[in-house]
């Protein structure tokens, strides 16, 4: 049942990604950070949580959940270190995605080289 | 008279046609990245399930997860394959996690023939940087007005 639910809403998330390609001719890598920013924004009005719980991972997987992890790490910081939590909070939270994503990157291109188009 | 109404009508199909055919590649796109969205958070909530079962907290599982995800898209990345796949599904493995890992990946791979330090080096955060940049600062905004708001209430 959960896999259903996330199923559908990270569909949908899709979609609207999709819909934005083809009709803004937006590049992918500006839906990419708009989906990060508004993950991020919705996360801090508490709007974003919701759906995490509803859909799990029809709600995280997708950019938006990254930038919604931002936002939640930013807040969860400030309330245990203050001020300075402002700084750290955020990357904090994404530095597992950012380091696995570097890191495995940097190796596949140690081992593989360009196709051919 | 009766003619006249087939043309009429004829003319009506065709204005139809004129509508509808700009949209039909939207939607066939639209359910292309619905089915492989869909399939691939249906995937991250199957990991999620098994890491929540293993007794990971929810922030471990949440990472556990992007991981692995980032870890297929990149080896797929590095085969040649996801470049396939997401012309295929369009959106649908773009804006998950497994865009992300592609964006950093693909010129990765692509631009290690102009360097290690600024060919593969620099240009890996040809989308990635930006990711990062904006989600930061949006993040270090969040941070000040709640910091703010601590304060005044």
């Amino acid at each position: 049942m959960d896999i259903f639910k996330a199923f559908w809403v990270g569909g949908i998330i899709c979609v609207i990604g999709q819909i934005l390609i083809d009709k803004t001719k937006l590049q992918p890598g500006r839906i990419l950070v708009m989906y990060v920013c508004i993950g991020c924004v919705l996360g801090a009005l508490g709007l974003y949580k919701p759906l995490v719980d509803y859909a799990g991972a029809g709600a995280t997987v997708p950019l938006t959940g990254f930038g919604y992890n931002l936002a939640k790490g930013v807040i969860e910081e400030v309330d245990s270190s203050g001020f300075l939590g402002i700084f750290t909070g955020g990357l904090k939270a994404a530095a597992g995605g950012i380091s696995g994503a570097v890191a495995f990157s940097w190796l596949a291109a140690v081992f593989f080289n360009p196709k051919e188009k | 008279m009766n003619q006249s109404e087939k043309i009429k009508k004829q003319m009506e199909y065709s204005h139809m046609v004129q509508k509808a055919s700009p949209d039909s590649p939207i939607i066939m796109d639209c359910v292309k990245a619905f089915v492989s969205g869909g399939i691939i958070c249906s995937i991250g909530q199957m990991l999620r399930n098994y890491f929540t079962g293993q007794g990971l907290s929810q922030d471990d599982t949440g990472l556990a997860v992007s991981l692995i995800l980032i870890a297929a898209s990149v080896l797929l990345t590095g085969l040649g394959l996801f470049g396939k796949i997401g012309k295929f599904c369009g959106a649908g493995t773009i804006v998950p996690i497994t865009g992300f890992a592609n964006s950093v990946a693909s010129p990765a791979i692509e631009f290690k023939k102009e360097g290690w330090v600024f060919g593969l080096g620099a240009k890996m955060f040809q989308v990635a940087g930006p990711v990062i940049v904006y989600g930061t600062v949006t993040s270090i905004f969040v941070g000040i007005i709640y910091y703010l708001a601590k304060l005044v209430m």
